[in-house]
């Protein structure tokens, strides 16, 4: 890692001033996916704020129709919270797949999507769900937020309150993960809307970070089961292909997860 | 440098480090707590694991500064005196290590692990819990034996979330 | 029998430390005035070193030397050395280039070191390297066998044209063409046997001092054999002569045959100790470790095997290509050829065989024994022949092999081995007993209506341990003996002191070897200290790998305790004025029998110390020493039993059942020996359907982390069902065979049997990945 300046942010405004004052400054929230990049010197903030004792931050609200969940909010806790679990138990299920139960302890939400990182976990839910990603400065939905892989709307002197997850009447998360890296090989969210639109998104698949596969979002609506999604065909084109799995195995992937998760759904 | 204060095993400490010196790197060199270990570089391996205010993370995946004022247990603060907690006797007598580097990492990370499941635990789940910690030698198989054994033995309440 | 002795389940002696954090491992060490190592490596796989220009560096913080190849060739310090010579079969030596410890002209691997910067923290160090400007002049590379033997291949060393190390062969080549000419049925297959990374958790890592007072130097190292690193440090890399010359492996993490190794980096900080007048660490981060610690395996086979009509075999023709990568590391010459081709006769009577070896070098890190070294390829080719075979001809697999097996001993293979001892059968009923062979079907069909696809696959394997006597590997090449010697210190209160030559990490001997004493003393475990590891306190010794502690090191203390036993018989029989001869130890204690007159072993001890009684012109004290070189090698053998259940959606493969029943001679702690089948199981499970090293055209590793290398997790592999038979080693006291290979040796072909058994489709390579095995049964490309 090389050298740099750690600050811990007492509040928002703080944060933000802190940046300004930073010549090529970092957030930092729960660490997971920027120390190990540091570490391989793959990034060199001169200066990094720690965002995660900021009181608003953190912290799961839901009422009848949304989830919020507070951007430095810990997978662990999002993972256990009876509020998600009872309202959006796909996200429940989700956040305690990340990773393994020392990452889950540290890292957040919000700097889990804040990257789009092509095999992130959280950026299928946002999509599939179409969550609104509330900033210190405005609310951006999750379409507009992915603009391609380690790619996001966020700007730079832009900190991630918190996501507001609509809640959908029926989704899940089914993964498959990379053997060595358990990062997800594919990783598909499938949600059927109160208002009975259905949204597939995968992450762990596409060149450009997560991404809609509107073909199965089609069969979906048309039946909501898995076995409406056995004969629809995903293609390899723009997808992942690398030395754990070919394009052609990725888009294998990415149907036989979707029916996976339907099925989960119930 | 900074000035970074924790209290460790109980014991207030304070080192002055630089702000990119890694949790580990402090527990090891700063404090000369060398039971915990550096098995990768790429957060896998576990063999850092320590608990911090109560939860076991990835000491090679925090900064020491991210930790100040913290209150921080290593393998080193696990046992009471001369009385071995009983995660540390169930690997003695499972024979749950052969070389012994990760098994610091292993044991926070069991002892963490029965903690939030409140000792309710089957062989699918510890293996599934163990994703994150590496063990080159046991093939596991006794690992999961003192750690199904230690949470049987403890018999703790479900954790409090 | 004591409660501590021969064959208890006794719980570890070393395990307190591990437990409670108090381990010592090398990176544990800190010395006052302890300066860091960087090295600085080479981003490409075969390059011209042009120019180093290192003034940036020196003028960073903290940074008190940055030193190069060329001052090591400067300093005389000698290049690495490769410990075996083997000949090729026109008689020429084998030929080898100069491997520098740092490259002074040419690199020919991503990672070679071509310079270190040494600084007070570990940080400046590491940052200052990043300022070392090296220039390069790429050349082409060539990371495989097939594109070093190309016609167009880059050359990698001026003396080893056409990248050819060693054409070697063995076995009777006109017995074994008249074998095939009579053959009525001949299996043929191409093999590969995966290149693997070693990977103990603990990385290496090097601590030296050089004490200008004395002239001296010590080296703290993650090593299996710390003698031997001292006697090559000395005799061939000019470090110091071994009087002044320490070297202490403490507690180390893990080897696998990767840490018996003396590597550049040990021999630079030793070097650079000297000129900088100040202690030097270095230690390996695991990027580092992949890029520079020995590989395993890299073997592509074509193997051929003729049978008569009634399916018993007649001969074994084998070509095989070894992948040495750029250089010849200390052992790597031995695995291929004299680990691995004479092996190539199983448990099965092959009448006769004929192997040849290539050795080839390639644009990648240096290949050498990784745990089974030579013996798992040999395992992998015959057990996937014999499996083939039996689906090519209708039979049951198991009927192939035992109607193949070897059954009377002692049995002379075609391939130099006379296997002492074994009851292949024995071992093969235990096996199908416990898997319940006979419910395969049932459980076949019952994973079927799960949607699953169930397969079972065998392997019979054996492997030989204990490499030995010295007298015959000399002859085959070996530049040292593979004898190992012990000294009994018995203490005036009665404690026992065993001094080692062997070296633990991992493998319990604090507690197995205390547990010989207990037997033969009948004292306690606790009474007893094994000391091994620091070359101070053992005058020499040879190390631990090639499960040779136990049947080497054991008897070498065997032998020592013989002789302070005889001693102490004569101190007792004097004092209670009986004859030697009717003296018994019995629970602590010396007895005479048919009386009861006794004394305790710790008086015995004080007299010798006293003195004041002792058997006219005897010497006072009670320590002796021993030295023991084996009579032959030890064959363990055994049977493995995979089955799976393959998801065929996603190809993923599930170990649902391991079976493995071994015979490893006497077990001096079933519970110690159980452990190093589990995780040598796990190691082989991880090769068959996980571990693969995977290098870009240009010489990339593409595998140099834990995000790309897949290493074994606990939920990859199932709990695993051992058995033991067993027909005692004649070759030693104890009558052991070793156990530390045998799970590595004899897993991998059964889990590809099971995969192809359950896929129905016999073409399947290691690691069996979900992206290949779905693509085996779908017909698709896997991976890219």
């Amino acid at each position: 890692m090389y050298a740099t300046n750690f600050s811990r942010a007492a509040n928002l405004a703080d944060a933000s001033a802190k940046m300004g004052a930073a010549t090529d400054g970092k957030y930092l929230a729960g660490g997971q996916t920027l120390i190990p990049t540091m570490k391989q010197r793959l990034a060199a903030p001169s200066d990094l704020i720690d965002l995660t004792r900021i009181p608003d931050l953190s912290g799961i609200k839901a009422d009848a129709d949304t989830v919020t969940i507070g951007a430095a909010t810990r997978h662990y806790d999002v993972a256990t919270s009876a509020t998600v679990r009872g309202a959006i138990p796909a996200i429940a299920a989700l956040a305690a797949g990340i990773g393994d139960p020392a990452v889950r302890h540290m890292g957040t939400i919000g700097g889990s999507i804040a990257n789009n990182d092509p095999a992130a976990d959280y950026p299928a839910a946002v999509l599939a769900l179409g969550a609104g990603i509330i900033t210190d400065k405005r609310t951006i939905f999750a379409e507009a937020w992915f603009q391609g892989m380690f790619s996001t709307a966020l700007g730079t002197d832009e900190i991630v309150k918190a996501i507001q997850f609509p809640i959908p009447a029926k989704a899940a998360y089914a993964k498959f993960p990379n053997p060595a890296s358990r990062y997800a090989l594919a990783g598909v969210f499938v949600a059927k809307m109160k208002n009975g639109s259905v949204r597939v998104a995968a992450t762990g698949v596409g060149e450009g970070g997560v991404l809609r596969f509107p073909a199965l979002e089609a069969a979906l609506q048309a039946n909501w089961s898995a076995a409406a999604l056995a004969n629809v065909a995903v293609s390899p084109e723009g997808l992942l292909s690398d030395i754990h799995g070919s394009a052609e195995y990725r888009a294998n992937l990415v149907n036989v997860m979707a029916r996976r998760a339907v099925a989960a759904a119930g | 440098m900074t000035t970074v204060s924790m209290t460790v095993n109980g014991r207030q400490v304070s080192a002055d480090v630089e702000d990119r010196t890694l949790l580990v790197d402090y527990l090891r060199n700063a404090i000369s707590l060398t039971g915990t270990h550096v098995g990768c570089d790429t957060s896998q391996c576990g063999a850092c694991v320590v608990h911090v205010d109560g939860r076991a993370v990835k000491s090679c995946t925090m900064l020491a500064v991210q930790a100040a004022g913290s209150s921080v247990t290593t393998i080193e603060g696990l046992a009471t005196g001369d009385e071995l907690h009983p995660v540390q006797a169930a690997f003695r007598e499972h024979h749950g290590l052969q070389c012994g580097f990760c098994t610091p990492g292993m044991i926070m990370t069991a002892v963490d692990m029965i903690r939030r499941h409140g000792g309710q635990l089957d062989e699918a789940t510890v293996r599934h819990e163990l994703e994150g910690n590496i063990c080159r030698c046991t093939g596991y198989h006794n690992i999961v034996k003192a750690i199904l054994d230690a949470a049987a033995k403890m018999q703790m309440p479900a954790a409090a979330e | 029998m004591g409660m501590e002795g021969i064959g208890q389940r006794v719980v570890r002696k070393e395990d307190k430390r591990f437990i409670t954090g108090k381990g010592k491992y090398t990176d544990d060490v800190k010395l006052v005035g302890m300066t860091h190592a960087h090295f600085v490596r080479s981003p490409h796989a075969h390059a011209k070193v042009v120019s180093i220009d290192s003034a940036a560096a020196l003028a960073m913080p903290g940074v008190i030397a940055v030193l190069t190849g060329a001052e090591l060739v400067a300093d005389r310090i000698g290049n690495l050395i490769c410990g075996w010579m083997v000949h090729s079969k026109d008689g020429s030596p084998m030929k080898m280039g100069a491997y520098p410890a740092m490259a002074p002209e040419t690199v020919r691997y991503v990672g070679q070191a071509v310079a270190v910067v040494i600084a007070e923290t570990k940080n400046q160090a590491r940052d200052a390297a990043e300022a070392v400007t090296v220039e390069y002049e790429e050349l082409p590379a060539a990371t495989t066998v097939a594109a070093a033997l190309a016609s167009d291949a880059p050359q990698l060393h001026p003396e080893a044209p056409g990248n050819r190390v060693y054409e070697w062969s063995i076995g009777d080549k006109a017995a074994t063409e008249t074998a095939f000419s009579g053959a009525a049925h001949v299996v043929s297959m191409d093999i590969t046997n995966n290149r693997l990374v070693p990977n103990p958790m603990e990385p290496r890592s090097a601590v030296a001092n050089y004490d200008s007072g004395d002239d001296a130097l010590t080296l703290w190292t993650t090593s299996q054999n710390p003698h031997v690193a001292r006697l090559v440090l000395s005799a061939f890399y000019n470090i110091a002569p071994e009087h002044k010359l320490r070297v202490i492996a403490p507690d180390v993490g893990g080897g696998f045959g990767s840490k018996i190794y003396i590597y550049p980096e040990e021999i630079v900080c030793l070097w650079a100790s000297r000129k900088v007048n100040r202690p030097i660490k270095w230690t390996s981060d695991r990027t580092e470790a992949f890029l520079t610690d020995a590989h395993g395996r890299d073997h592509v086979s074509k193997a051929e095997m003729a049978f008569d009509a009634d399916h018993k075999i007649l001969g074994l023709r084998v070509h095989t290509y070894a992948n040495f990568g750029a250089y010849m590391s200390l052992f790597s010459s031995s695995v291929p050829t004299y680990l691995y081709a004479t092996l190539l006769s199983g448990q099965y009577v092959i009448p006769a065989i004929y192997a040849e070896v290539d050795g080839v070098y390639t644009n990648t890190v240096p290949v050498d024994a990784y745990r089974g070294a030579g013996r798992p390829e040999a395992t992998y080719l015959l057990e996937r022949m014999m499996e083939t075979a039996a689906r090519q001809f209708g039979l049951d697999p198991v009927d192939l092999r035992r109607k193949n097996f070897i059954t009377s001993f002692p049995y002379q293979t075609p391939v130099i081995m006379t296997y002492d001892a074994g009851d292949y059968n024995a071992s093969l009923d235990a096996a199908l007993k416990a898997i319940d062979y006979a419910g395969f079907p049932a459980r076949k069909a019952a994973a079927a209506a799960r949607g699953k696809l169930r397969g079972i696959g065998f392997s019979c394997y054996i492997e030989a341990c204990g490499i030995a006597p010295s007298k015959a590997v000399g002859s085959l090449g070996a530049g040292v003996g593979l004898w190992e010697s012990a000294e009994v210190r018995v203490n005036p209160v009665g404690t026992v002191e065993v001094l080692t030559g062997s070296h633990s990490h991992g493998q319990g001997h604090e507690t197995t070897f205390a547990q010989l004493i207990s037997e033969r003393l009948g004292i306690g475990i606790d009474q007893v200290s094994i000391v091994h590891g620091d070359t101070d306190k053992v005058q020499f010794g040879m190390g631990t790998y090639g499960s040779r502690s136990g049947a080497v090191g054991m008897s070498a203390i065997v032998k020592a305790m013989d002789k302070v036993e005889a001693k102490a018989r004569k101190i007792a029989a004097h004092l209670m004025e009986a004859a030697e001869g009717d003296i018994v130890i019995e629970g602590g204690e010396f007895k005479v029998a048919g009386t009861d007159k006794k004394m305790p072993f710790a008086l015995v001890a004080l007299a010798a110390y006293t003195g004041h009684n002792l058997p006219d012109g005897m010497e006072p004290g009670l320590k002796e020493g021993a030295f023991y070189d084996p009579t032959n090698f030890t064959f363990p053998a055994g049977t493995y039993v995979c089955e799976v259940e393959i998801d065929a959606d996603t190809g993923k493969t599930e170990v649902v059942n391991f079976v493995a029943a071994d015979d490893f001679g006497r077990m001096i702690n079933p519970m110690i020996v159980e452990g190093q089948v589990h995780g040598g199981l796990a190691q082989g499970i991880g090769q068959a359907l996980l571990e693969g090293t995977v290098y870009s055209d240009d010489g990339q590793l593409m595998t140099a982390s834990y995000m790309d290398y897949c290493m074994p997790r606990a939920d990859d592999l199932p709990s695993f069902d051992l058995h033991h038979t067993t027909t005692l080693c004649p070759g030693n006291p104890l009558g052991i065979k070793g156990c530390g290979e045998a799970g590595a040796i004899g897993s991998p072909p059964a889990v590809i049997n099971a995969i192809t058994d359950a896929i129905g489709h016999n073409d399947m390579s290691m690691p069996a990945t979900p992206a290949k095995v779905w693509a085996a049964i779908h017909g698709r490309a896997a991976a890219e």
